[in-house]
């Protein structure tokens, strides 16, 4: 039942050549075969988020994809999002806010984070809340998340708009 | 979204040139987590590390007729299936009592069940593999026979003459029971002019922590020694528990606790299958790996908070409150839970309920009994938002019977902030609390007359909208009357160990661990002020009971208060310590001398004379140079137990603003208010997120979380998709502010803050919810409140 396939991707940009089970999950395989351990498992069925990646740019729950539907893709993780420095100033939100405590959600929580700040540059405050609403946070009660993610917005929108911040 | 006067007054610096206490720098430690370099159980790999998984009962009760594992035996990759006999001969059986909790009862319990399982979810067999996957494809091959038992599985029937007895040899299925009685309840209520009563009933939930519980258990035959990487609370706890189960030195055994994903006093326990894990790595001679999943986590976590309670309240025309009454009851699982036993929550409840009031009657009565359901125990609050919302609950009734406005019936009625110190009515002793200055506060915070008058002019328009009140007490930096009095080898004390580097750098040991709160950030800024450092110079280590101070971890809101103590004054003793190089080194009186900034200076000029890195230089390199005699001490260790009160009680209120939809039956929550006094506030950005933490699990108690069983004992909502917690969309935004009364008991004055918003949060919902009803005369009193139930309250449905 461990017969594998062979898959070629991209992760956090660099080509891997990798035989994968047809059954082992996206987020099994980062975790365990490439040692990427900052995506999170928290309830392998696809509802709190912690294990949330991009997969060709999109976020995807990393326990509802398997390893081969990536084959020829390009994943990133949260290691891949510190080294290009994409997010930097959303993780410097999350810092300052204190918009983690264990950090266990908190590199599923980024990625969903990344995709809003992405795609709704002109998000509310309570778009926000409903965004982040596909994932758990048990610790922070979610204000300080909500707060850093338009701390952010604010800021790049302030940006975009040539004012200085 | 703070409040506008966020802390008030400063109080008196405890450090000499104090730049970091009572400043909400952000915590060094959140750095590493945002770029997903944590560190947590489940990211480490050992060599040689094999995976267990349990095959669990599959029902509430039953008799294991027999278990045949050779087929998962010859599964790839399986290294060995374990039964309960297995693990027996090398774990010794448990029964979870305190001495201090008279008449309390339990049955032996041991890591894997031997012969009967007691509850869905009771570990069995034990299944150990290369991998994960194999363990768990062996899984699958598994047999064993097994036959149903009868089940106790309502509290209410628990001790009926039909219903079985879990534990025959026991005689009964009651595990602990209290009477407390003041003498003049009965007087009270007969002179009471008015008396209120409610049945309120508390869902029993879980924590669901986002990291399940898991460790690593290795054990090294060449040098007798086991080592546990554990995501837990109490690393010392846990050391001394595996020495005494499996017979080993206290030395043979190193438990470390890196990053914990979320912990909310559901890894402070001591589960069997911790036992069981630790079995298998030393019958293997192997690090052995287990991780709970998710349906293991539902139903071997850890629950809490099952109680009907039965409450009165007598008050007189004037408005004064008379006396409380209370009968709780309480389901536990099939054995009290080991070492801090499933009786102290309901004792709690006991002891808390009508907190905040002067009142001078009070009776209670407790049962707690066993049931064929997960076993239950202190999870955050621990009793405090049972005890607050049949207080608080019952305060509003009284209130409306009399016709008082529910803010001015507790300002009148609260213990007054000049009486302190005193005792309540149940027997608390109390140091020092504000609830008149906290009711003060939020008064203003939520600016109430804006309030009612929005509320009176949405009414008109069909729109209902309710403002709740609750007042609360929180039991903080606990003395040894928690568990020590009662045998439990748990520390009440805890330590710190400090030492200067030769580059002027300064490490931390500390007994009390981080799971998020930011404890290792408030000791860098403790120790940095303590000894004169910069916040940046200091590296705060814990987990690890190799290397820290021995002490109790973190429970019952004591990591501010009882580690903090310890960090303060070992910081303050290495500054000492510091100076008498100085002189030394100096040829100055020590008297004339300080430290500021990094640097060794004249008091009286103000003037640099040595940085610290040029002082550890010649400590440490050059000690040829010291005069004779003279030995440099720059590691120092200090410990903190708080001996002056059993607990040290915080207090707060908190408010909440909902909007109830009575055709739906929905609740939207607009927003909550919490005043909180938890003593000097090392750093006001972490407790008013502590706060906002825990208001928002308070909240899910309130209005969501409930493990549901069915008549037989099975959980019928074990994932995460039916157990519902709150999510972002749902959550208010919720202001904190501060009122500092700090403890006498220690010099830096803190007090505890994990707990409290978890304490008050349901008891405010419940109060707006009954309040946006009040206009029906309907009322909820049974959590979670569910828009099935408000809709029921309203008649709308039957």
């Amino acid at each position: 039942m461990d017969d594998t396939r062979a898959i070629h991707l991209h992760v956090n940009g660099e080509h891997r050549h990798c035989d994968v089970a047809p059954r082992q999950h996206l987020v099994d395989f980062l975790r365990e075969d490439l040692g990427l351990t900052g995506s999170h498992l928290g309830c392998e069925h696809g509802v709190c988020g912690a294990c949330t990646v991009r997969l060709d740019g999109q976020i995807v729950r990393g326990c509802l994809v398997l390893a081969v539907q990536a084959d020829g893709r390009s994943v990133e993780t949260v290691e891949g999002l510190t080294d290009s420095g994409a997010a930097r100033d959303l993780q410097d939100a999350f810092v300052a806010r204190n918009a983690l405590q264990c950090g266990y959600c908190t590199s599923g929580m980024l990625m969903a984070a990344v995709e809003l700040l992405e795609t709704r540059p002109d998000a509310t405050r309570e778009e926000v809340r409903v965004w982040i609403s596909g994932n758990y946070c048990r610790c922070t009660g979610y204000q300080a998340i909500v707060d850093a993610i338009c701390d952010v917005l604010a800021a790049r929108r302030s940006a975009a708009a040539g004012v200085s911040v | 979204m703070n409040a506008p006067e966020r802390l008030p007054a400063a109080l008196p610096d405890v450090a000499a040139d104090q730049r970091y206490i009572g400043v909400a720098v952000p915590r060094p430690g959140a750095r590493r987590l945002v770029e997903g370099r944590g560190s947590y159980v489940d990211d480490i790999r050992l060599p040689r590390m094999a995976h267990v998984v349990y095959w669990r009962s599959p029902v509430a009760h039953c008799r294991i007729v027999r278990i045949d594992r050779d087929y998962a035996r010859l599964m790839p990759g399986v290294l060995g299936v374990f039964d309960g006999a297995d693990v027996a001969r090398i774990c010794a059986p448990w029964v979870a009592t305190l001495g201090h909790l008279a008449g309390m009862k339990s049955a032996p319990q041991h890591a894997l069940a031997l012969e009967r399982a007691c509850w869905q979810g009771e570990p069995v067999v034990a299944i150990v593999a290369e991998t994960r996957v194999q363990a768990e494809d062996a899984l699958q091959y598994l047999q064993v026979e097994w036959e149903a038992l009868p089940a106790a599985t309502h509290m209410e029937t628990a001790l009926a003459a039909e219903t079985p007895v879990i534990h025959p040899e026991l005689g009964d299925n009651l595990c602990f029971t209290r009477a407390l009685d003041t003498g003049g309840v009965d007087d009270a209520f007969a002179r009471a002019d008015v008396v209120a009563e409610a049945t309120f009933h508390f869902g029993r939930h879980t924590g669901v922590t986002l990291e399940p519980r898991c460790q690593i258990a290795d054990w090294n035959p060449g040098e007798q020694r086991l080592t546990v990487y554990h995501s837990q609370q109490a690393p010392h706890m846990m050391q001394d528990l595996y020495a005494r189960q499996f017979g080993l030195a206290e030395s043979a055994v190193r438990v470390i606790c890196k990053d914990v994903g979320g912990s909310f006093g559901i890894k402070v326990h001591a589960y069997p299958d911790d036992f069981a894990t630790v079995a298998v790595a030393m019958l293997l001679k192997r690090p052995v790996k287990f991780v709970a999943d998710r349906l293991e986590s539902f139903t071997s976590d850890i629950h809490a908070r099952e109680h009907r309670i039965h409450g009165r309240i007598a008050a007189s025309k004037a408005g004064d409150i008379l006396a409380f009454e209370i009968d709780d009851l309480t389901g536990i699982g099939p054995y009290s839970m080991f070492p801090r036993t499933s009786a102290i929550e309901g004792n709690q409840v006991v002891n808390l309920t009508g907190g905040p009031y002067k009142h001078q009657q009070y009776r209670a009565q407790l049962k707690v009994v066993f049931l064929n359901k997960t076993p239950t125990c202190q999870y955050r609050g621990v009793g405090h938002p049972i005890a607050c919302a049949v207080t608080e609950g019952l305060v509003d009734l009284a209130a409306a019977k009399l016709g008082f406005d529910p803010l001015a019936f507790r300002q009148r009625n609260v213990i007054p902030d000049d009486a302190y110190p005193t005792s309540g009515a149940s027997g608390i002793r109390l140091e020092g609390l504000s609830h008149e200055e906290c009711l003060r506060r939020i008064d203003t915070l939520i600016d109430y007359p804006a309030l009612l008058a929005e509320q009176a002019v949405l009414r008109e328009q069909g729109v209902h909208r309710g403002i709740g009140f609750a007042a609360l007490i929180e039991l903080t930096n606990p003395g040894a009357a928690f568990y020590g009095v009662g045998g439990a080898r748990i520390a009440a004390q805890d330590g710190a160990t400090i030492r200067l580097e030769p580059t002027g750098g300064v490490t931390v040991m500390v007994s009390v661990g981080e799971q998020g709160q930011g404890s290792e950030g408030i000791f860098a800024q403790i120790a940095a002020d303590a000894v004169g450092v910069a916040m940046d110079k200091v590296r705060v280590v814990t987990g690890d009971t190799d290397v820290t101070p021995y002490g109790g971890g973190t429970w019952a809101s004591r990591g501010a208060g009882i580690g903090g103590e310890a960090v303060l004054q070992a910081g303050l003793a290495l500054q000492q310590n510091i100076l008498r190089v100085a002189a030394a080194i100096l040829q100055r009186d020590i008297a004339e001398l300080a430290v500021r900034r990094d640097a060794v200076i004249d008091m009286a000029t103000g003037a640099s004379l040595m940085p610290l890195a040029e002082l550890g230089r010649v400590a440490y390199f050059r000690p040829d140079t010291l005069p004779p005699g003279f030995t440099p001490e720059l590691m120092v260790t200090r410990h903190y137990a708080q001996r002056d009160y059993p607990f040290i009680f915080t207090n707060g209120v908190q408010a909440s603003y909902v909007e109830v939809d009575t055709e739906t039956g929905f609740v939207k929550l607009l927003k909550h208010w919490a005043v909180e006094d938890c003593g000097r506030v090392v750093n006001p950005m972490l407790v008013d997120e502590q706060m906002r933490g825990a208001i928002v699990q308070g909240i899910g108690g309130a209005l969501y979380e409930e493990c549901l069983y069915d008549d037989h004992g099975q959980l019928l909502n074990g994932s995460m998709a039916d157990y519902l917690v709150p999510m972002s969309g749902e959550m208010p935004d919720i202001v904190v502010a501060h009122v500092q009364t700090p403890t006498k008991s220690s010099q830096l004055g803190a007090k505890g803050a994990g707990e409290a918003g978890t304490a008050g949060a349901p008891a405010a919902v419940m109060n707006a919810i009954n309040n946006a009803l009040r206009p029906f005369d309907a009322a909820v009193f049974s959590q979670p409140f569910t828009p099935e139930k408000i809709l029921r309250a309203l008649g709308k449905v039957t």
